[in-house]
């Protein structure tokens, strides 16, 4: 993990709030991840994870309070924030109609990549996935454990400062997710952040530090074996369940 | 560090996202050959329903010929029905005994029935009169059937009307003014382009944005560099150009099979047809905006634009006998005023000297409706 030199926080959340009419879905979270971290977000569903993440890939505007990703004002900058972004949403994100390429070239185009760097990026990228053969496949007809790291693949084809997953990992087989979060630390080792939410505990053993919601809140940020000694669980699901289940006090 | 600066995204230079974007909707249209060959294929079928199938106007009309007195001019009007090919005198009988069994019997049509000294009337220039009788168990050929003899009368009176001679008796119903040969083909085909076109923009744009918008790409695409408006140009582009080459398809079939006639600018009729698709189409967006998914926007396009542009365009039924409540709601259905300007065109050779202001009303609405799509994404992010 490296540390850029340039600015400390690839995001910084202030008071960070979204009320749907009397509803708070994200009541006032704070926190920073570094840049060139693998930021695990935790929380059970309707806790809050989605609205925070939808806010700072810039799909919601902030009821209150501010969020900084790689060095942009969510509000007021969401240009320079898309540019600077990749995200993965938790619904497969290509084209299942589209051939493998044509997924590479429509994105790869879309971030201004021009041709020559989307020709080296896809050659790069199917030596990594070992994709070879199946370049001018259409993706539907690919296994879901390969489309989803081709997906992350895309996700970072223009070299993003942050990248956001939201729930890569969903429905696939362990020796696959073992491979996908073996993608996340080669990209994260390259400098650029991944901010990460997950339903399986043992990903969040993988991350540098996790933060976990319950209630629109962050009930607990930090390594996982800080969270591990702190609230006294033998593992982050111990921790999970003791902070998300219902009455639990943070 | 130093290894991401070289591709670290800038400005996303437009053509080329733009272009990406085009492409792959292109992709997504050839691919599915399915929807692809009923695009291009239901407007001919289309063109030989309405042409063949649904046409209004009648032809080998059955008369019955009741002439108490038959002298060389009732010989006369009888030879000039004769001469068309639309009419067929079935019978010529001196009263009109026969004809109550005639028509239950449907072997006439229409009976004409001349009064007794026919010949003596018209010389001595009185208003003669004649009696028409329709079978008008379909009350709309009845009508029609109707008109017809009334004209072959009129034709026939304004033969016998020497100059300086002989007043007109009978009035020619206004609606064969532009359409002397009644041919519905030639009314109902810029109706029908303003269907497929309806079809493939508003229809088909909805259902490929709701897709999106189902299978999460859309998502994708919001968060990415792509502006709202580019992803709304990116969509409607690849439409556009089909609609373009439909209506060519639908213009070319009526002129081979039907021989409708297109007596203004080709240009003009086209470019009009593009403005029509960008108000469908921004429609299609709109509707896929509202709705979450395919299935709801493909209700919402048919009920929101299809019905309406078939039903109160006066594609089919004509505005003018509309009920008075409903006729001003026709004034808010674009194919209404594409109808209009498309008749024109193809009918009457008008210009957009006439047609502008039926053009201002298009161009008008395609300005809103665009704003409006394109304010419909904005409204999603907050």
């Amino acid at each position: 993990m490296t540390v850029s030199p340039d600015h400390g926080h690839a995001i910084e959340v202030r008071g960070l709030t979204r009320r749907f009419g009397t509803f708070t879905a994200v009541d006032a979270i704070t926190f920073d991840v570094a840049a060139g971290e693998v930021f695990g977000f935790l929380g059970a569903n309707g806790a809050g994870k989605t609205t925070a993440i939808r806010m700072l890939i810039g799909l919601l505007a902030p009821s209150a309070g501010s969020a900084r990703v790689a060095g942009f004002d969510v509000s007021t900058e969401a240009e320079q924030v898309k540019r600077n972004i990749g995200y993965m949403s938790q619904r497969f994100s290509l084209y299942e109609d589209l051939t493998v390429r044509e997924n590479i070239t429509l994105y790869g185009g879309i971030y201004g990549l021009s041709d020559g760097a989307i020709a080296e990026r896809m050659a790069s990228l199917v030596e990594r996935l070992d994709l070879g053969r199946d370049l001018d496949t259409r993706v539907k007809s690919i296994p879901l454990g390969w489309k989803q790291k081709l997906a992350f693949s895309v996700a970072v084809l223009h070299d993003p400062k942050v990248v956001f997953l939201d729930e890569p990992t969903g429905g696939v087989d362990p020796i696959t997710r073992r491979q996908f979060w073996e993608l996340i630390y080669a990209t994260a080792e390259q400098g650029t952040t991944v901010f990460v939410t997950t339903h399986y505990m043992d990903e969040a053993e993988y991350c540098d530090r996790v933060s976990i919601m319950v209630d629109g809140r962050i009930a607990a940020l930090g390594t996982p074996a800080e969270l591990k000694a702190r609230f006294g669980g033998e593992t982050i699901d111990d921790v999970f369940v003791r902070l998300a289940r219902p009455g639990a006090a943070a | 560090m130093s290894s991401r600066t070289g591709g670290r995204v800038r400005a996303p230079r437009l053509p080329s996202a733009l272009g990406a974007f085009v492409r792959k909707e292109l992709h997504h249209i050839v691919r599915d050959r399915q929807t692809l060959a009923i695009l291009l294929l239901m407007p001919l079928v289309q063109v030989l329903l309405f042409g063949y199938a649904l046409r209004t106007d009648v032809r080998d009309l059955r008369v019955a010929m009741v002439d108490p007195t038959p002298d060389v001019l009732t010989v006369r009007l009888r030879n000039r029905l004769e001469s068309t090919p639309r009419f067929r005198v079935v019978s010529t009988a001196t009263s009109t005994a026969l004809l109550e069994d005639q028509f239950q019997r449907r072997v006439a049509d229409v009976a004409l029935v001349l009064p007794t000294s026919f010949a003596d009337g018209l010389a001595r220039g009185d208003r003669t009169p004649v009696l028409l009788v329709t079978d008008a168990s379909d009350p709309n050929s009845g009508t029609t059937m109707q008109s017809y003899v009334r004209a072959a009368l009129a034709d026939f009176e304004s033969d016998l009307s020497a100059p300086g001679r002989g007043p007109v008796r009978i009035q020619v119903a206004s609606r064969m003014r532009y359409n002397p040969t009644l041919e519905s083909a030639n009314l109902f085909v810029p109706g029908l382009i303003a269907l497929v076109l309806t079809l493939v923009s508003a229809l088909m744009t909805a259902i490929s944005l709701s897709r999106e918008k189902e299978q999460g790409t859309l998502e994708v695409l919001l968060v990415s560099p792509l502006r709202p408006w580019q992803i709304i140009v990116g969509k409607v582009l690849p439409y556009l150009a089909l609609g373009f080459a439909i209506t060519c398809l639908v213009l070319l079939a009526a002129r081979v099979v039907f021989a409708v006639p297109l007596r203004g600018s080709l240009t003009l009729l086209l470019a009009e047809s593009v403005l029509y698709t960008i108000v469908s189409l921004s429609l299609g967006v709109l509707v896929a905006a509202r709705t979450t998914s395919q299935r709801a926007a493909m209700l919402g396009a048919l009920v929101g634009t299809m019905m309406p542009t078939a039903l109160l365009s006066g594609m089919i039924f004509p505005i003018s006998s509309m009920p008075g409540w409903l006729r001003p709601i026709t004034n808010v259905v674009p194919a209404r005023w594409f109808i209009v300007i498309a008749r024109g065109i193809m009918l009457k050779g008008a210009g957009l000297g006439i047609l502008w202001h039926e053009t201002l009303v298009l161009a008008g609405m395609a300005l809103l409706l665009l704003v409006a799509a394109t304010r419909s994404f904005h409204a999603r992010l907050d």
